[in-house]
């Protein structure tokens, strides 16, 4: 039977749409424009401006650190989650069940503001703290879910012939369950790491003196227009390691 | 095992993320409702006693068309995303697996890239001097002197660009699912690709559809930087509302009303789709 080209058409037409404004990012940090209305030569310049820009290299380092130990902690109480979720049929993992939820369909304003209310009422100071904090409690639930997904394609028959083979319990968990859920735990984690980079609306609420994080920095250079075709350089090796961890973690997901 | 052992151990390992959320997400969502209705004090606190007054600041003349914006915005922008997202995973869902797992990739990337530097490609791409600005004044679709920024067009396209894999996603699980041997039956008896599409695949996917519709109507209700960043003076949303009121004038309980509003505008479609999926899945089973 005859196939509408509508589909297809329109499917090519929406992923051109996705992807023209990064091409345009990638191509503008090339260009010696500064508005980059039209193409006036190749340079490297933005790219040189952007290594001696000292300010945006503290605010990497302070973002990755929240980044590393947010997903750290977020893939420990995540894992443990969805272990409870997997294991138990109960109305305390109903509630429990609904509780990872909410916070996915929660917008990031109203996370972000009830965080701010929470830390301004307890006379809790904003700084590194709140922001690993916010960070743990957005990441938690799609780390959660991630290896609910892996859990639940786990045959758990593996642990019984672990322990009819003489295994103890916690030698099963360890040398059984756990790396065959590791690289569902890895991708977790990997999500938690890009969400927690990625985040500005939840992080501009909870953040302090001192902690700006990358995208409060993208977002104060944004406001100069002479630091323009600095965040094209930046946005480009950003978009570049996006495609490195969405390889890795898609690597990760396929292996098993 | 015993009954009691396997309860504790259920604690257990629950109780982390349980303690987890219950301190820093519900409490917090609880303190918004509290703080609502309390007098705000002018070192930027929350004063002593209770109050009915902020709520006042729901029925304030500037603030209607702010949320009739927010609303119109974020219906307009559903119903694109749904329009162009049925179509694609109706395509995506009948591919083979290899070009399949390739095209959910080019999905999921620009939305995994930096949220910020999206919204700083389209500014960007609609400056003025900018590309697409140029590009359109040559092919004489617009007049020489046109802004394509700072005006609610712009917010509408970047909320759109920004939400489409949220409606992708969860339309493409659902016709992942989807039978598609219906749609032959279908054009056998004599539908044409048009009615068997609406009539036969939209109706299989409806679950899909409800959810995609909610996760990006709720997600564009809370918008602030888009408006902020590509709209106009006159283009501001709910968010933008709410941390003006946090920022600027320092007034928790205020912006607390108004995040409170939010929170009931984000909860009451959310809790009517539950409760219809469940109706649905009853019917189904029955």
């Amino acid at each position: 039977m005859k196939r509408s080209w509508f589909p297809a058409l329109l499917t090519s037409g929406v992923i051109v749409f996705l992807f023209v404004p990064l091409v345009v990012l990638v191509t503008n940090s090339f260009n010696a424009s500064r508005f980059g209305g039209g193409w006036e030569g190749f340079t490297w310049g933005w790219y040189e401006k952007l290594w001696d820009a000292d300010e945006v290299w503290e605010s990497v380092r302070i973002t990755l650190k929240i980044a590393v130990s947010a997903s750290l902690a977020s893939m420990a109480l995540g894992t443990v989650a969805a272990h409870a979720l997997h294991r138990f049929r109960s109305w305390l993992q109903s509630a429990h069940s609904m509780l990872i939820t909410l916070p996915l369909v929660m917008p990031d304003i109203l996370m972000g503001m009830s965080l701010l209310a929470l830390f301004v009422l307890t006379g809790i100071e904003t700084g590194l703290i709140t922001i690993w904090v916010a960070h743990v409690t957005f990441c938690l639930s799609f780390v959660t879910m991630v290896v609910l997904g892996r859990l639940q394609d786990f045959d758990f028959t593996l642990i019984d012939a672990a322990r009819d083979l003489g295994a103890t319990r916690t030698q099963a968990v360890c040398k059984v369950l756990l790396p065959l859920l590791l690289p569902g735990v890895l991708a977790g984690g990997l999500l938690a790491f890009t969400l927690s980079v990625d985040d500005y609306v939840i992080t501009f609420f909870v953040s302090g003196p001192g902690t700006t994080t990358l995208p409060l920095r993208v977002a104060s250079m944004m406001k100069t227009s002479r630091s323009l075709p600095v965040i094209n350089a930046l946005s480009t090796l950003l978009i570049a390691s996006t495609f490195l961890i969405a390889a890795l973690s898609f690597r990760l997901q396929r292996r098993s | 095992m015993t009954a009691d052992h396997q309860r504790s151990k259920q604690w257990l390992l629950t109780l982390p993320s349980l303690a987890w959320l219950g301190v820093f997400f519900v409490i917090p969502a609880v303190l918004i409702i509290i703080t609502a209705f309390r007098p705000a004090d002018l070192q930027g606190g929350v004063g002593a006693g209770w109050t009915m007054e902020t709520l006042k600041v729901l029925g304030d003349p500037a603030c209607l068309p702010v949320v009739w914006r927010t609303v119109w915005l974020g219906a307009a922008s559903t119903l694109v995303c749904l329009a162009l997202a049925l179509p694609m995973s109706f395509q995506i869902a009948r591919v083979g697996p290899r070009l399949r797992q390739f095209l959910l990739l080019l999905v999921v990337i620009p939305f995994l890239s930096n949220f910020l530097i999206r919204i700083f490609a389209w500014k960007s791409l609609l400056h003025p001097e900018g590309p697409l600005t140029k590009l359109l004044i040559a092919l004489r679709l617009v007049p020489e002197d046109a802004l394509l920024l700072n005006n609610a067009g712009a917010v509408l396209l970047v909320l759109i660009y920004t939400q489409l894999p949220f409606a992708i996603l969860p339309l493409y699980a659902a016709a992942e699912k989807f039978d598609f041997g219906l749609l032959d039956a279908a054009r056998d008896l004599g539908a044409g690709p048009w009615r068997s599409f609406t009539k036969v695949f939209v109706p299989g996917v409806r679950r899909g559809l409800i959810s995609a519709a909610v996760m990006v109507f709720v997600s564009a209700l809370g918008q602030y930087v888009i408006p902020q960043m590509v709209g106009g003076a006159s283009d501001e949303m709910l968010g933008n509302m709410i941390a003006r009121r946090v920022f600027a004038d320092r007034n928790l309980p205020h912006a607390s009303a108004l995040a409170a509003a939010l929170l009931l505008a984000v909860l009451v479609p959310m809790l009517v789709v539950t409760v219809w999926q469940r109706f649905d899945k009853k019917e189904a089973t029955a």
